[in-house]
């Protein structure tokens, strides 16, 4: 078994905003989630990551502050599952609820040191 | 009632209880001995008893001889010259010695014992034998038929058992708090085991299930009852055994045969136990914990409930949960039943799909049931397949229960209003 870093990409702004809209959303990815350990395939369950955040880059170090908002695919949460191929976590990956608002899973194996 | 009638309940209640204060007081390193002392106190019962009437208070009586028995024992080896006196250099004259079966002394020392016969050296299986030989006093052929194994497995894994704790300096003795803390989840696994092998039992004897899932019971009943012990999961875990056995007298019939959870006549669950099982879930909602105790002891609540329009929604979220702190097979197929109840069976059946699960009855009897209504055909190919693979008697006869039903015409309403598939 290899393990599969799924990284979670959207725009935050097409996020769900109705109170109704969020529990379907936080449905989905419940059943999605819980849909993998069935398959005794989860491995970590992850995390959401905030919308606040950095990016540090060479030079004198420009911090930028949330530039997030801006961008349309920020990294929004991950998930470590388990898999025999980088087929089948793809496959797995397709369920992912994200793809109901315009977002993108990017699965990569993980290379362990 | 006679004594041919009371020692055995007797046996069953007090003779963990000799064990358990006997090995704690005089710091036995061998079980064997406080169990033969138990034994032998017993047999004088029988013996007596039979003569001369059984006395008023009989485990007081019991208590009594036990204590000279263990004293008798004392005097007359060097184990009281060698280790029990240095313990006891406080205390000049050893025969006056606080050693009374009160109540606190019997839960202490039960509490040590449960915590000594689930030593992690052990294995589970073995761990399970150990709980049931010391502090349940069952009998070789009493665990045998619980378990469902050989005379002679049991009795090496309990002698493999005693050499591993032996190896390990065994000691009853009051526990540090950091003892208890280390091992309370192999002590509240062991506990869930005894009770699943009660309600889950392939023995087909309501009597042998019963037996233990009460003395599963009771035992989370001296870890609730002591202030170590009395955290949020051993609640968690004590509500969840109330929950499950309030249906203990509806899951069977007369002829033991199990069945269904939407055949069960309701009348029959147990109230009382209901109440008890929602008493101990409010105790184990203190603090922000949430163990795997907890979450099924929330599925079981919402089995007790039938008013609920969210009732399936609930039980799927809370399988959602439980299936990423702990995978289990079994957990992955009850997961996939709710979701159907939730999603409808064709959604149910793409998800059991996706598990690989192909060996397991439990799967194909599953799916057999989500087809049931959808496609007769493979409903019926499941089924059989479930009753091949099946090595349960019981279950056996309830799966051929659904393929006589599939076999005639199709039922007028086919989507059966179940509301659990192993429970």
């Amino acid at each position: 078994m290899k393990e599969f870093l799924l990284v979670f990409k959207a725009d935050y702004n097409a996020m769900p905003k109705t109170p109704e809209e969020m529990q379907a959303n936080t449905q989905n990815w419940m059943n999605w989630i819980g849909g993998i350990a069935a398959q005794n395939k989860l491995s970590d369950r992850g995390n959401r990551l905030d919308r606040a955040g950095t990016v540090v880059k060479k030079g004198d170090g420009i911090i930028s502050d949330g530039p997030y908002t801006e961008i349309k695919e920020s990294i929004m949460g991950y998930t470590l599952i388990k898999s025999d191929s980088l087929d089948e976590a793809t496959e797995i990956a397709k369920g992912c609820p994200i793809f109901n608002f315009g977002g993108e899973v990017e699965v990569r194996e993980i290379n362990v040191m | 009632m006679g004594p041919q009638e009371l020692t055995p309940h007797l046996f069953r209640t007090e003779y963990s209880k000799i064990v358990a204060v006997l090995c704690r007081t005089f710091h036995f390193r061998h079980i064997e001995i406080a169990a033969d002392i138990a034994s032998e106190t017993f047999l004088k019962a029988s013996e007596y008893w039979a003569q001369k009437g059984v006395p008023e208070n009989p485990a007081a009586w019991l208590y009594t001889v036990a204590r000279n028995k263990a004293k008798d024992y004392l005097k007359h080896t060097a184990i009281f010259e060698t280790e029990i006196r240095k313990g006891l250099m406080h205390d000049e004259s050893w025969t006056e010695l606080d050693f009374d079966f009160n109540h606190q002394t019997i839960s202490d020392s039960q509490l040590a014992m449960i915590f000594a016969a689930c030593n992690p050296v052990n294995s589970s299986e073995a761990q399970l034998c150990l709980t049931l030989q010391i502090l349940c006093g069952f009998s070789l052929v009493e665990i045998s038929n619980a378990l469902l194994a050989k005379q002679e497995t049991i009795k090496k894994r309990l002698q493999r058992a005693r050499e591993n704790l032996r190896n390990e300096n065994f000691q009853i003795k009051s526990l540090s708090e950091d003892e208890i803390k280390t091992r309370f989840e192999v002590v509240l696994r062991a506990l869930y085991l005894l009770f699943n092998e009660g309600y889950f039992s392939k023995s087909n004897s309501l009597l042998i299930r019963k037996d233990l899932c009460l003395e599963a019971i009771r035992l989370a009943l001296v870890l609730t009852g002591n202030e170590l012990t009395d955290t949020p999961e051993a609640n968690a875990l004590l509500a969840l055994m109330c929950f499950q056995s309030s249906r203990l007298e509806a899951r069977t019939d007369e002829s033991g045969a199990a069945v269904l959870f939407d055949e069960q006549d309701r009348s029959l669950w147990d109230q009382a136990l209901i109440q008890k099982g929602n008493h101990y879930l409010i105790q184990a909602s203190k603090g922000t914990e949430l163990s795997k105790y907890h979450l099924e002891a929330a599925i079981a609540y919402w089995h007790t409930t039938t008013a609920d329009p969210k009732k399936w929604q609930h039980i799927l979220n809370l399988y959602n949960e439980l299936i990423v702190v702990e995978y289990s097979p079994v957990t992955a197929l009850n997961r996939v039943f709710a979701y159907a109840k939730v999603y409808g069976n064709d959604n149910g059946i793409r998800e059991a799909e996706k598990l690989n699960l192909k060996e397991s009855g439990y799967f194909h009897g599953l799916l057999g049931y989500l087809y049931t209504g959808l496609d007769s055909n493979k409903a019926l190919e499941h089924y059989r397949k479930a009753i091949l693979l099946t090595k349960s008697e019981a279950e056996r006869k309830v799966l051929e229960k659904q393929v006589f039903r599939l076999i005639p015409i199709p039922e007028k309403d086919s989507r059966h209003d179940g509301d659990s598939f192993t429970l």
